[in-house]
Order: structure tokens, then sequence, then C-alpha cells
């Protein structure tokens, strides 16, 4: 899978190339302009901080930690403490690679934990706290992990020089072991922790050349797939306490809607059914086990208080968003030029939906609430956001919250917010034994914090040859940004992952507007991140947009894209090597197959992707193949690379083919797989991932296959049958080959049954 | 009482008839390697062998089960087929989340046993009702055939211990 291209950088690859991979990239950007442009307080240090003596105390008071990362014990073993959270993209790899690089110990040497709740620890520097998401930990962390590692090393280096009374410079580090070859003599970590471990801390520490990297850019395996195909990976899910109950959970099932009064006689008298607890929206059924309390909330005869969104539906949603997209306030994100007068103009309106997470794991948590301390097991991205809310609800003192962070059943951006967690305590704290709560699938998408819905307007002038002179965006929509981190938001109340992907994109275009129009959802109707959100529906959108152009300029839009990307060698590498993986130029297709291009820099990456597919004469898309081609700098692991490339642009076709959250009577009214469909493996489409190496710096990663399917997809679409998708997901009836066709062949099978389908 | 045969150990357990054994195996006996992801037999994550058939135990009554022997991802390993796919998840480093993989492993065992030589065709037959939301399906597909044939089927050789990964 590997390309050459372009000359390596010589020396520190990092700080020459650190901008771009750092400054672009959705939610990373809006923490970035905190404090006019700096980077935000709360983050990881190299070094021992002032919160690392009690940290490791609390962690087996190992005699050698020199920062919050690595504890090494007198015996040797090396553990280390992961600042980001692991929920599949393969970062407690990525992460332990960079420590272990440094340090000079093999990934088959170590173990890895889940960190504790500290923002002043674990804050992620591009997020301003304890956050894993915005594709940002390795980006964030490339530097200071490998910086921890070399304090490390250097100080048992240190330890060990003082104790043979040689030059520190003439030892080296490998394994685990510190040797001196010119005596012959070597001492292994655990023999040296002791005295590391009372060092002062050195200030500048020599951080490896990448041509001396023994890690970093190998295809290792993941330090965690050993338990993973035996089963014996804990996710929150599978915590089991002494005494512990469980329950599930019922909210109200229209958004800001409350619980008015609840029959609860026939769920108590299932047998293990324990007791029935409510809150404010909600009611819960403790039982036994699961399906008893699922048996025991089904029995209940609830009557809710459906609030002022009881009538609320999409179209309603969809109309109020529209009419914002034209008479709303909006704010300039970005205009240079202006739009030139004369020329041909090309408008077109692209409207994107609601979107659940769907993680596999459906949320849950466990709580244990005591007089004096409340102790949380769940597996979330914001383990410090965790800690604060249950502060709040249990009125104990954040010294007193004890979070344990587990490995995530999928994150997605569904675990970056904490609602399930303020209620599980809430629930918990009325009871006397830890309890687990475990939301229903059905719960899960019902009670989802959806991707905003979209409406987006985008218009271009074209000059003689049919390329844009200027282009005009103006996106609608809802923010998730405003009230998950408000502190972040930029000028004149803009919502930087918004525009996202379009304030610059990597087309030769020498005059554009760019507008975001923030059209809040109605209240109760909260909606929150996903896997990508600016980027994805941005990306999508311009993308599409850009095959729309070259269609009308009578251009090829491989031809089309290359001619305005003359003056981005970088980006236009990716495009021809795409084209020539796939065979662009190669042999016809057959009819109603066809393929799409789209291109993007979502994350601090670069990315290409051409999708092949055919179009049923039914309408039925199948997707053939796909070629995606990726300039993310430095490969930390190429395997993990692949895979979260692969991975993310499956996750973004499984959308933009098939997912659709819509409401009535102010809910929603997909529950479960059957209505929420996922892509499965007969329709995965054979991917190749090709990258262009480099010594840049890494990019982000996690959701930078999921930016770049939807348009990729929908271009292949509007190749193999001439339509052009406004809105997603993709809607089969507009793909049908001939339609009165299909209609004669539903009602000659339907007429026999006395039904009328048409 | 009912007594149930799981992983070649009896269990006798005080739970109504209509219990699916999930549920039983994660919360009554402990096994947690087995998943609750959608609870109406659409996701594959709760996937266990009876008799060496892979079911969905989320939609399975207990009462239903009688003396017919349970095998879960916890001891799948000790049979040849599942130690074979499990080999094989590790060579091509299948995982992201894992959430998933305990089915899936299980849905893949059975192909494998049936069909020692599956063609892409049997794979999404067999596979198809297992969902993987990270979007696993390019590795399990690489992994069925890898365990099926022995050769190497992907583009790159993931590294295994010593030299550096994980064992």
């Amino acid at each position: 899978m590997k390309q050459k291209a372009g000359s390596p950088q010589s020396g520190d690859p990092v700080d020459p190339s650190r901008r771009h991979a750092i400054r672009s990239g959705g939610l990373a950007i809006a923490f970035l302009w905190l404090g006019g442009g700096g980077i935000a307080s709360a983050a990881v240090n190299a070094r021992r901080q002032s919160g690392d003596a009690a940290a490791a105390l609390l962690d087996g008071n190992p005699a050698f930690a020199p920062n919050a990362f690595i504890r090494i014990g007198t015996d040797g073993a090396v553990r280390l403490v992961m600042p980001t959270v692991e929920m599949g993209q393969a970062i407690y790899t990525g992460s332990s690679m960079l420590l272990a690089e440094e340090l000079g110990v093999g990934l088959d040497q170590i173990t890895v934990e889940h960190s504790p709740p500290s923002d002043e620890l674990y804050g992620m520097p591009l997020l301003g706290g304890q956050i894993t998401g915005g594709s940002t930990s390795t980006r964030g962390t490339w530097q200071v992990l490998r910086e921890a590692g070399a304090v490390a090393r250097t100080l048992l280096v240190t330890a060990a020089a003082a104790q043979w009374r040689v030059d520190a410079s003439t030892c080296t580090v490998d394994r685990g072991v510190v040797h001196h070859s010119a005596s012959g003599r070597s001492l292994g970590f655990g023999a040296l922790a002791s005295a590391a471990g009372k060092l002062p801390m050195p200030d500048k520490v020599p951080l490896k050349s990448p041509k001396d990297f023994q890690l970093i850019g190998k295809p290792l395996r993941r330090v965690d797939s050993a338990d993973k195909v035996t089963g014996a990976t804990q996710f929150g899910i599978d915590v089991r306490l002494p005494g512990m109950k469980i329950a599930t959970v019922k909210a109200c099932p229209t958004f800001g809607g409350k619980l008015a009064s609840v029959d609860d006689k026939a769920a108590r008298a299932i047998p293990g059914v324990v007791e029935v607890i409510r809150i404010s929206d909600a009611v819960a059924v403790v039982a036994d086990n699961f399906w008893a309390a699922k048996q025991g909330l089904e029995a209940l005869d609830i009557t809710w208080d459906r609030g002022e969104n009881a009538t609320l539906t999409t179209q309603q949603l969809r109309d109020a968003l529209a009419e914002s997209s034209l008479n709303g306030k909006s704010i300039v994100a970005r205009e240079v030029g202006s739009r030139p007068a004369g020329g041909k103009s090309v408008e077109s309106v692209y409207q994107l939906p609601m979107l659940a997470h769907a993680t596999m794991e459906p949320l849950n948590t466990t709580v244990f609430v005591t007089s004096d301390k409340c102790e949380i097991w769940v597996g979330t991205q914001v383990p410090a956001r965790v800690l604060g809310v249950a502060a709040k609800i249990t009125g104990l003192p954040e010294d007193k919250i004890i979070v344990h962070n587990q490995y995530l059943g999928g994150g997605f951006g569904r675990r970056l917010e904490t609602d399930s967690v303020e209620q599980a305590v809430a629930l918990a704290k009325q009871v006397s034994y830890p309890l687990k709560v475990i939301w229903t699938r059905e719960e899960d998408i019902r009670h989802d914090r959806v991707r905003p819905m979209y409406h987006d307007r985008i218009s271009a002038a074209l000059d003689a040859n049919g390329f844009p002179t200027w282009y005009g965006y103006r996106t609608s929509g809802g923010t998730v940004l405003g009230r998950w981190a408000p502190m972040a938001m930029g000028k004149d109340g803009l919502d930087s992952d918004a525009v996202e992907c379009v304030v610059e994109v990597p087309y030769e275009i020498p005059n554009l507007k760019v507008e975001w129009i923030r059209h809040d959802m109605p209240a109760g109707l909260i909606v929150g991140w996903w896997r990508g959100v600016g980027s994805t529906h941005n990306l999508f959108v311009v993308e599409s947009f850009m095959d729309e152009l070259a269609h009308h300029a009578g251009k090829d839009p491989l031809a089309y894209r290359r001619a305005l990307l003359q003056r981005n060698p970088r980006t236009l590498a990716l495009l021809n090597l795409a084209a020539e993986k796939i065979g662009w130029s190669g042999q016809p297709l057959p009819a109603r197959v066809g393929r799409g291009i789209a291109l993007g820099e979502p994350f601090g990456s670069r990315v290409c992707a051409i999708v092949e597919t055919e179009v049923t004469p039914q309408g039925e898309v199948r997707l053939r193949r796909a070629v995606v081609t990726l300039d993310c700098g430095i490969a930390v692991n190429p395997s993990s690379v692949e895979a979260q490339i692969q991975g993310g642009l499956l996750f973004g076709l499984s959308a933009a083919l098939y997912s659709d959250i819509t409401i009535k009577d102010g809910a929603i009214e997909q529950g479960n797989f059957h209505d929420y469909r996922n892509l499965r493996i007969n329709e995965a489409p054979t991917i190749e991932v090709y990258r262009i190496e480099n010594n840049e710096a890494p990019g982000g990663l996690g959701e930078v296959g999921t930016a770049i399917a939807a348009p990729a997809l929908a271009n292949a679409i509007f190749a193999a049958t001439g339509v052009r998708l406004y809105k997603l997901p993709v809607d089969r009836g507009l793909l049908v080959r001939d339609p009165d066709a299909l209609k004669d062949i539903v009602s000659s099978v339907t007429s026999g049954r006395g039904g009328d389908l048409s | 009482m009912l007594s149930l045969s799981i992983n070649g150990e009896s269990h006798s357990v005080d739970v109504s008839a209509d219990t699916p054994l999930l549920w039983v195996l994660r919360d009554v006996i402990g096994l947690t390697g087995t998943k609750f992801g959608c609870g109406i037999a659409q996701c594959g994550a709760c996937t266990v062998h009876l008799d060496g058939q892979p079911v969905r135990s989320c939609v399975l009554p207990v009462g239903s089960i009688g003396n017919k022997a349970i095998t879960t991802i916890e001891a799948i390993g000790d049979t040849p087929s599942g130690k074979k796919i499990q080999q094989a998840w590790l060579d091509v480093d299948v995982v992201q989340c894992g959430y998933c993989q305990s089915g899936q492993i299980m849905s893949a065992t059975a192909l494998l046993k049936r069909s020692p030589n599956p063609s892409d065709a049997d794979i999404d037959a067999a596979m198809s009702g297992n969902i993987c939301r990270c979007g696993t399906y390019i590795r399990i597909r690489a992994a069925i055939k890898q365990a099926a044939t022995g050769k190497l089927e992907v583009l790159q050789t993931i590294v295994a211990s010593p030299e550096g990964a994980a064992p």
C-alpha cells in the first residue's frame, strides 16, 4: 500500500510542518482560537506536574513515574497511561508507540492503562481538556508523548551513568535495558527505577530523527487485539460489582418532555424486578438482570407530559431551516475579493439529514453512590466532564468522585456527551447498591444527540472556460460547538467547525464568500458531534458541486479538478495517484456503472477517494470498489491508518446510503437496526488505501475517511445514472431507470393480493 | 431451575424460561464476552453456538435450549476452527473498537467449520447478519480467507512480537 513521493525533509520533522496538521481540522481549530490563537491551558506535559505525585500514588506508587504517562516498577514492568481513550481508532497502540519509541522498549514489553479523570494531567492540547475527539489524538500528542518517553529514557540513562561513573552520552538503550558497551555493563529499567525516580527533570531531551525510528512507521499489531478476539476485554457494559443491580430506562420520547405519572404495579409483580425509580423526565426499572428490568419497563403504564414539541415533525424543522437559509442572520466566515460581473452562474441547494451514532455498545453507566463518595464506571470520551457532572448531581466534592474509564464499544462523538451519565447518577443516588443502567438500542437511538440537519446554498460564477472565478457558500444549521463549548465560538459568534473545509478549499479559486447561519433547533432537540460534523457535510456539498461545475463546463471531473489544483501539488498528487490506481482512463465501464471523485483536506490530512458503483435498474446502489489516497504525514502505524480510512469510508458510505433520523410527534421515529439501517459486509466494496509518504507531522485520521465518502458516492451515482443527488440519504426512487416500468412490475406482483401500492 | 451446558460445564440457573440466553450468560453466569447490541437479532453481536450452529442469543429463550451444548466466545478458541479464526483475526489485526468482534468470530468460526474454503458469496451469506459500525468488513473478509487457506490475504504484514508489537 505504500507509495513514495516527494523528498523527505531533513532533521526534526515536527516544527516546520506542525502548523498545517494542527491548524486545519474541525473541532481543533475552534479551540486554538481560544485566548487569541494560543493553545488552551489544560494540556499534557512531558514532565512531572504538581498533580503527578497524587496520581502515581493512586496508580500503585511505582518507583519511577517521571510524568503522567510512564510507570516503571523495580521489577522492570513498564505501564503506560493513555491520555486519550480507545474507541476503536487504535490510539492506545499509537500513543504506546510514541512513548515506547523514545523510552526504548518494545510494544511486547508494555501494558496500557486507562487514565483517571484529570484535565491537568491528560488535557488534549488541541481541545483544552481531557477529551478524545476531532481526530486530534495523534496530532495533539505526537510531540509531547515522544518527549515524555525521552524524558524517562534520559533519567534512566542518567541513573545508570551515575552508578557506573561514565558519561551518559556513552550509554545506549535497547528494549528496556541501558548498556555501556565500552565496559560491557548493562542494567535493566527495573534496577534503575528507584534511582531514576529521585533525579531532577531534564531540561532539553533529544528526540530521534525519523530515520532512526524503530516502532513509528511500522504496521504493528494493536496492543488491544489479543483480548478483543477472546471476549476478555471489559467494556463499560461488562462491569460487574458485588451487589450490583441492573436497570433499564425510558425517557420521555418527546424532546424536552417530562414524566407525568407512572403506574408500576404490573412491573413490580414481575419476578426479578427490584424497584422502579423516577426522575423528572424518565423512569427506570431495576432488576436482578437486564431481561427482567426490560420486562418490567414494558409493563409500566406511563403518562408523559409531552411539552411544547408534542406535534413537531421533520418537515417543520426542514421548512424552518430553509426559511432561515434565505432570511436568517448570516455571519461571514471568510470573504476574499468579490463576485466578478458577468459570466455563467450556477447555484445549487443541498440538504442533509439528522444522523444518529448507533455505537455497537449501547449507552450504559454503572454508578455506586454512598454517603461520602460516588464511583462511576463508564466508557467516555470526556472523563473529566463526567467527574464534573457527577459532583454537581450528587453534591459531593470532586475529590469524592471516582471515575473508572473503560474501553468504548464505539464513540463517534456520542460519548463526548454526558447525558446518559447524568441520568444514571440521578437514578443511582436513589438506591443503596451499585446500579448499572443500560439503554436499550431503541432508547439509544431515540435519545441520541443527533448530528444536525443542514440546508446549504452554494453558487459559483464561471469564466469562459467553465472554471470558477468566485464561489459563494451559505450553510445553515444548528450549532454543536455553541452548546458543547460556547467559549470556543469565534468572532461574531461564528461556529468555526460549521465552515470547516469550505473557508479554505484545495482549489485555486480567486474570490469567495463563506457564510454561516445559526439556526437553533427547538429547545429539547439537542444536536451533537458525530464522526466529523462540519467537514463531513461541507465536503459532500463542495465536492458534489465541483462535479456539477465540471459537468457544466463539459469537462471530465478528473481533468477539471486537475486544472484547479496546479498550485497544490500535495493534493494534486493524491488525485493523480487515485486516478491511476482505479484506472480512470482505462476500459469503459458497463452501463449504469460510474466512478466518482472527491477530495479534500480535512482534519489536517489530505485525502482523495474514487468510488465505483453500479446502480441497478430498480435503483439499488451496489458498491463495487473504492480507492483512497492519503497524505497524512508520518503514519505512526500504517496498519491502523489503513484500518481507519477503510472503516471511516464505510461509516460515511453507510450514512449516505441509509441514515436519516426523522421526527414525528416530537419524537425520533427510528429505533433499531431494522429502521436505522447500517451497511453490512455483503454491501461493502473492496477498498484500497494508498499513502503518499513524507516526513510531515501526522494529520488526523478517525474522521477523514468518513468525510470523503458521501461526495465520492454521489458523484459515482451521477456518473452511473445522470442523477444529481441534492439530498442525503440516497433516494433510490430517483435512481430507477424506468419508473413507469417499475410501477407496472410492482402492480403485477401485488395485484393478486388485492393490495394497491401505486 | 434450568440446567444449561455452557462451554463444557453444567450450570443451574434460576430464571424465567423466556429469558433470552444472552442475559443468562451476561448477568447470571458472568460470561460477558457475548455482547448486547440490538435485542432483536439484527446485529449479531450476541452470536453463540448451539451444538456448533450459530444462533442469536438475544432472542433465544433459555427454556428452549434443553441439553444442547452452548459455546461462547470465551471457549471458541478450544475448537480447531475457532482457534484458526482467532489467530487470523490477530494476523490481519481485524479489530477496532472490538465490541462486535465476539459475534463476528462466532459467525466466522461456524462458517469455516461447515465450509473450509469459503467463497466471497459464502462469506457474505454467513457474515451479513453481523454489523460492525467501525467498518472492519474488509479485514474480516481477508481474515476468513487467511484462516481457510493459510495464505496471507493482506497487502501488508502486521508485525507481531517480539520485535515490537504486542504478543
